[in-house]
């Protein structure tokens, strides 16, 4: 038996689960006490837990992002919440010089357990400071692993693997998700953090997605699929450390690949991945490699503008028809 | 730079399997050198360079089937002279000093020139190499117009080559000469309108003049009827050239030079028709030679690809355990086929009396489209008269 369930309630009982099963966790973060939560995820939870265990904190992310990391260092299990990720570069010198570089610098005398959830991407109309997606940037950095959770279950899931993780772990979950509804399968109680997954067989083209990008992937591959075209769609779910071998693999198999990613297109994330293949798959491909990338704007307020400035289901599917079905 | 393409090893040949490379890149080949191995339906046969130069690639792997005229190997010029030896004073000077500069970028470098290059994807290469086509030549229905996989395929699919054996010389595969046989003669008699003509031939003076020369000669010299019978063919043929050559786009293209091919029964069955080239040239030792060598490599698979490729006549001659005559059918696309029946002794009218002499029939199989039997009579009386002279063979 299946129940269905929202991706936020899911990223509830992620959290729920993690305080219940460990007293070394502990929430922390801008809005999530009181008010429950900038979308909600953390509602209930205070009133659940305590005071201490759900932090209201400060309009400080450097400040709170380094305390969770020096909380991590001494044995605690903080996962701490960045409303959205265009606050989340006030804490990037904390994440990228302290986080990732600790235990390196350290020897391994200090692990940093730490996990940092992190709004991420557009289409909210929340404009220029609120709708970004800047995950790629920390799929940069060594020392980190990056989750972006798309699929139910990795909302629900994902987070106890990365609590395992002796490093930080940032999960970027992408606002459009939080209201999409889905079934989770109670044969599933756990997920793996280190593996890009198939979410739709297919054999014509391999479109690599993640985030919200998985969900329009998959939505351009059922109008292809009306058109006899057969498109295999690949969740990315981890950005750091990349799983090539799964793209590669598939790639191999459909000789063309379409990426997409909602950050915009210049040293982006797809740019890396589209590299990956050109260096390991050249001579399986069929085609050129493409790409669809936000447009290289600031996101406009506008919902017209914002939606002509994200990649959308018609979009990746024009891309694939190029690929596939060229004029 | 030639090109060294995949030779039709007869004309119903459409594709052959490379076996084996005889050569790699860097060696130096002259025209007649024996550079590969193809599997056909008539077997491995070893095929030869027209080119002189030096290998300088191999384009088809061995086990690849590709069709008539692909693309096999690339051969370069000769270079003239070994390159030369480096300046042997050059080794023992300490390298100069170059003066200290900032580095200059170099500016106003000329434009790179623009280059065309067939579009075929990177996969869509791979393949056509596994399939042995040349992608190049494809109308792409790709990205830009390039060239897919699956224009490799279906290009591979018109050509119609049966899946790749084992990359390895094979004993002669009866079923598929069988093949090769049925597909041959059945074009030649839905095509050729064929005549017939047939005429007796005493051969008294040839076999005494065959006694005495062999008499003389160690046995492995000795001559057999039959290299007398190819070459007062081949003579004959240099005075009837309206029957030495092919029928080719409704018209007759007369042979360059005499290549006669000598059908050769094979123990497995099935048969095949190398040519001896220039055999109207060739002294009878040498024909009978050649003549010995073309059936041992025929019953081995080592025929040669010159041979295969280049009869302009085909002579069949069915020896002492024939008939007394062959009707044959041709070989398309020749015009001729002549046939040398079974020695027998039969009663012959010498001035008024009656002889027991021997006799061989001989006929001719001809093209209607190319020749007429006027033609062919003229054939087949030319042989009739040199068979009475045999020294002048």
């Amino acid at each position: 038996m299946t129940a269905r369930i929202t991706y936020r309630e899911a990223c509830r009982q992620a959290l729920r689960e993690a305080l219940l099963s460990d007293p070394k966790t502990f929430l922390m973060g801008e809005d999530i006490g009181r008010y429950g939560g900038c979308y909600a995820v953390t509602k209930g939870l205070l009133d659940e837990f305590g005071e201490e265990r759900v932090r209201d904190t400060p309009l400080s992310e450097s400040a709170y992002v380094g305390a969770g990391i020096g909380a991590a260092m001494v044995g605690m299990r903080p996962i701490v919440e960045i409303m959205t990720i265009n606050f989340s570069l006030l804490a990037l010198d904390q994440i990228v010089n302290n986080a990732a570089t600790i235990p390196h610098m350290s020897g391994g005398q200090f692990a940093v357990p730490l996990v940092i959830r992190i709004a991420t991407g557009g289409g909210r109309r929340v404009a220029a400071q609120h709708s970004h997606s800047l995950e790629g940037w920390y799929a940069h950095i060594p020392g980190l692993r990056i989750l972006a959770p798309a699929a139910i279950e990795d909302a629900r899931y994902m987070l106890a693997a990365a609590l395992k993780d002796p490093n930080p772990v940032l999960i970027f979950e992408h606002v459009m998700l939080y209201n999409n509804e889905g079934e989770l399968d109670p044969a599933i109680a756990e997920v793996d953090i280190a593996h890009a997954k198939v979410r739709r067989v297919g054999t014509g083209v391999s479109v690599i997605a993640y985030g919200n990008g998985l969900i329009k992937a998959l939505s351009a591959a059922e109008t292809l699929a009306a058109e006899g075209i057969s498109a295999e769609i690949i969740d990315l779910r981890v950005l750091r450390p990349l799983d090539t071998s799964t793209l590669l693999a598939s790639v191999t198999k459909t000789r063309r690949c379409v990426i997409v990613d909602e950050g915009w297109k210049s040293g982006s994330l797809a740019a890396e991945i589209g590299m990956r293949i050109a260096e390991n798959a050249f001579f399986d491909l069929d085609a050129p490699l493409r790409r669809v990338c936000g447009r290289e704007v600031p996101i406009p307020y506008a919902a017209h503008l914002e939606d002509a400035a994200l990649p959308q289901p018609a979009d990746i599917a024009a891309a694939v028809r190029g690929l596939v079905r060229p004029a | 730079m030639t090109d060294f393409l995949m030779p039709a090893l007869g004309a119903d040949m459409e594709a052959g399997m490379l076996v084996e490379w005889l050569v790699k890149p860097g060696d130096r080949i002259k025209r007649g050198d024996i550079v590969a191995v193809v599997e056909t339906q008539k077997g491995a046969i070893e095929v030869e360079t027209f080119a002189e130069g030096i290998v300088s690639e191999l384009v088809v792997p061995i086990g690849t089937k590709v069709p008539v005229g692909s693309l096999l190997a690339r051969i370069g010029e000769a270079a003239g002279e070994e390159p030369p030896a480096p300046h042997p004073i050059a080794a023992v000077l300490p390298p100069p000093i170059a003066p200290i500069t900032s580095p200059v970028l170099p500016t106003g470098a000329a434009p790179i020139a623009a280059v065309h290059r067939a579009k075929v994807s990177p996969a869509a290469r791979g393949r056509a190499t596994e399939l042995g086509i040349d992608a190049t030549t494809l109308s792409g229905t790709g990205v830009e117009g390039a060239v897919t996989v699956a224009d490799v395929e279906t290009a591979a699919r018109t050509i119609a080559v049966p899946a790749a054996a084992p990359a390895r010389r094979k004993a002669l595969d009866a079923a598929e000469m069988r093949k090769a046989i049925a597909a041959a003669m059945g074009r030649s008699k839905r095509e050729i309108p064929h005549y017939y003509l047939t005429h007796t031939v005493e051969l008294g003076a040839s076999l005494s003049w065959l006694e005495a020369a062999n008499a003389a000669q160690p046995v492995p010299k000795r001559l057999i009827l039959a290299v007398l019978l190819l070459k007062a063919a081949a003579l004959a043929l240099r005075d009837v050239p309206q029957l030495n050559g092919t029928f080719v786009n409704g018209a007759f293209c007369p042979g360059e030079g005499i290549h006669i091919g000598w059908a050769i029964s094979l123990r497995g069955g099935g048969l095949v028709a190398p040519a001896v080239l220039e055999t109207d040239k060739r002294s009878l030792s040498e024909l009978m030679s050649e003549m010995r060598g073309l059936v041992q490599r025929a019953r081995a698979g080592g025929l040669r690809s010159s041979e295969l490729a280049s009869p302009t006549v085909t002579v069949t001659s069915l020896g002492e355990r024939g008939a007394e005559a062959v009707m044959g059918i041709i070989y398309p696309p020749q015009v001729a086929l002549i046939g040398f029946g079974m020695v027998v002794t039969r009663p012959w009218v010498v001035g008024s009396r009656i002889e027991p002499r021997p006799v061989v029939t001989v006929s001719l199989a001809a093209d209607h489209r190319a020749s007429d039997g006027h033609t062919g009579a003229l054939l087949l009386n030319a042989i009739e008269q040199l068979l009475q002279n045999p020294e002048k063979l």
